[in-house]
């Protein structure tokens, strides 16, 4: 089949690699129909995640039809349409049970590597490092899936692809930024920080839960159109007084919650480019930081973007003296795909609205670079497994 | 991940004169004189203890969960005789071991016989953890290395130390025992490392 490889730093290559087989009793292949690029595997594309290796096959967005299951799979079966979490989950231990399904005990075959970084490993993800688990991608023709019960939730409905794909991540990923958020119907202020896909889906999905008024900050004009689009207010973060924007618009109480939803690559502060081009710190928390300080006292702070290892300047005496909450984590996939999905089908949102290219699989290489240098206003890339 | 696996104490021994492991007060220093090494580590598995101790004293089950490639033979209901490949060389390490006491559900304590290749002795206890999440299960392990202490630190340093080992047969026991299968990614797809290379088996 042809896959994405991770060849080095800025180098992906599309190769042809063996077929996926089922491994473990629970396990499925999935014959992927859509696929997409992540922002967050652009910290792939751009070498600043540890432990991946030359011939990597990368992609946790994607989706298909089951065309093997393993002898202990129940309720899934061949022919079956499925969208696959990019978390995955053994569904039996103690975390399952309570629903935090990416802080799994019993999926990461490396869990030592990421015990050694974090105390303790969570659950292992599709296509991201050997600390997390080196499980092969989906960015492929075919991919193979454990514990086929747990993750894949199957689409009986006749949407297509496009409106459901993005149950893979990034909707239950900005909804749970949102659902972090304690928002209060008609009275809260959410602020966000980054208005690529993960971001979009926060806006929307802040005023979905019933958020007053939504504030979108980020310097990509086509994604403050975006989120425009979606009813927000939007703030260039590029200008100077983003903080006294936020109050402007607040009646100077600043937002009841700040969203985070950028990341480790935030732009806007060469001292933590050159901090993290010389590996002495593995993350630019920009945006972090300025949501630390803008958000109202005893609000909360939702982190979405993904965050790899060691930050610094951390305002931490801010979120402290101003009483404010912090949540975040990898999205609990399992917990939000149903009832996001019973939401596409009731026609309250439509998530195919993200997507500005279609591209072949194999021109892969050529989506990264753009998406990676956002030219062509490129937002969401979905890639063609068959093309 | 929550309280999977965690390290107790050193591998260091220490002399016998000097207080034993609050937790374990019953610990016995096991292997002669200051010689031995020991290894405490304990997983959490959302099972009953009775299921975990019928896996675990069914000791030709082991092989499964240990990474290493050991074989265990039951000769008795008490007794059983190990093989193990050594840390370096191709050599392989045996003894036969006892079960010297053996309470269901709670608790299996072993040692080796006389004219093992290792001297050892160890125990693996079942109790309830807090609340609803299962049994916490302990091994505490004693062996005298096979070239002393220093044949320790070169197993460590070779990635083979028992600690981490025990650790990881844990951790596969958790999974097994929950989940039903051990994670692994062997035998999946990956891309040549040498770009330009292709043509294999394709669908």
């Amino acid at each position: 089949m042809k896959a994405v490889t991770w060849m080095g730093k800025k180098k992906m290559e599309v190769q042809r690699v063996a077929d996926p087989t089922i491994l473990n009793p629970r396990d499925c292949v999935v014959k992927i129909t859509s696929t997409a690029i992540c922002g967050s595997d652009l910290h792939l594309y751009d070498g600043y995640v540890p432990t991946m290796e030359k011939g990597d096959i990368l992609g946790h967005e994607f989706m298909g039809e089951i065309v093997e299951v393993g002898a202990e799979v129940k309720q899934r079966k061949v022919g079956d349409r499925v969208v696959v979490p990019f978390t995955i989950s053994c569904g039996c231990c103690w975390h399952c049970a309570r629903e935090q399904y990416a802080c799994c005990d019993n999926t990461n075959p490396n869990a030592y590597i990421a015990e050694q970084l974090m105390g303790y490993s969570p659950a292992a993800l599709y296509g991201y490092s050997h600390m997390m688990g080196g499980y092969a991608g989906g960015q492929a023709q075919y991919a193979r899936v454990p514990f086929a019960d747990v993750g894949p939730i199957p689409v009986e409905s006749d949407l297509p692809d496009d409106k459901v794909l993005f149950l893979s991540d990034i909707f239950p990923t900005g909804y749970m930024a949102a659902e972090n958020c304690d928002i209060e119907p008609g009275r809260s202020v959410v602020a966000v920080w980054g208005c690529g896909p993960v971001g979009q889906f926060a806006i929307r999905s802040a005023f979905l839960l019933g958020a007053a008024k939504v504030i979108a900050i980020d310097r990509e004009p086509e994604r403050l159109r975006m989120a425009e689009e979606a009813g927000a207010v939007v703030l260039h973060s590029e200008d100077d007084d983003v903080l006294d924007q936020l109050k402007a618009l607040t009646g100077g109480r600043g937002p009841d919650a700040a969203i985070d939803a950028v990341g480790m690559e935030a732009h806007g502060s060469a001292y933590d480019k050159v901090k993290q081009t010389m590996k002495l710190e593995t993350d630019r928390p920009y945006a972090l930081r300025q949501a630390m300080r803008a958000v109202r006292k005893g609000g909360v702070l939702s982190v979405a973007g993904v965050y790899a290892g060691l930050l610094d300047k951390v305002p931490f005496g801010a979120v402290f003296n101003k009483g404010v909450k912090i949540k975040m984590g990898q999205t609990h996939m399992q917990h939000y795909m149903r009832p996001l999905l019973r939401l596409i089908e009731d026609g309250k949102i439509d998530p195919s609205f993200v997507i500005t290219h279609r591209i072949p699989l194999s021109k892969a290489p050529k989506a990264y670079e753009m998406f990676a240098e956002k030219r062509d206003g490129c937002i969401k890339v979905v890639l063609d497994p068959a093309a | 991940m929550a309280a999977v696996t965690r390290k107790l104490t050193s591998t260091r021994s220490r002399p016998a004169s000097t207080p034993r492991n609050r937790k374990f007060p019953n610990a016995k220093i096991t292997v002669a004189g200051n010689r031995g090494v020991k290894v405490v580590q304990s997983v959490t598995v959302r099972k009953p203890a009775a299921e975990l101790y019928a896996f675990w004293r069914n000791l030709e089950n082991l092989p499964r969960v240990i990474k290493h490639p050991v074989t265990i033979t039951s000769t008795s209901p008490i007794e059983s005789h190990w093989s193990v490949s050594a840390p370096f060389g191709d050599r392989r390490v045996e003894w036969d071991a006892i079960i010297f006491n053996d309470e269901p559900d709670r608790l299996i304590a072993w040692r080796s016989r006389e004219g093992a290749d290792v001297n050892n002795a160890g125990t693996v206890r079942f109790e309830p953890a807090p609340g609803d999440q299962g049994t916490e299960v302990t091994v505490q392990l004693e062996y005298e290395p096979p070239a002393g202490k220093l044949g320790a630190l070169v197993a460590k340093l070779t990635g083979e130390e028992a600690g981490q080992q025990v650790k990881e047969a844990l951790r596969r026991f958790k999974a097994l025992m929950e989940a039903g299968e051990i994670p692994t990614t062997e035998g999946q797809p990956v891309g040549q490392p040498q770009a330009g290379k292709s043509g294999r088996k394709t669908r």
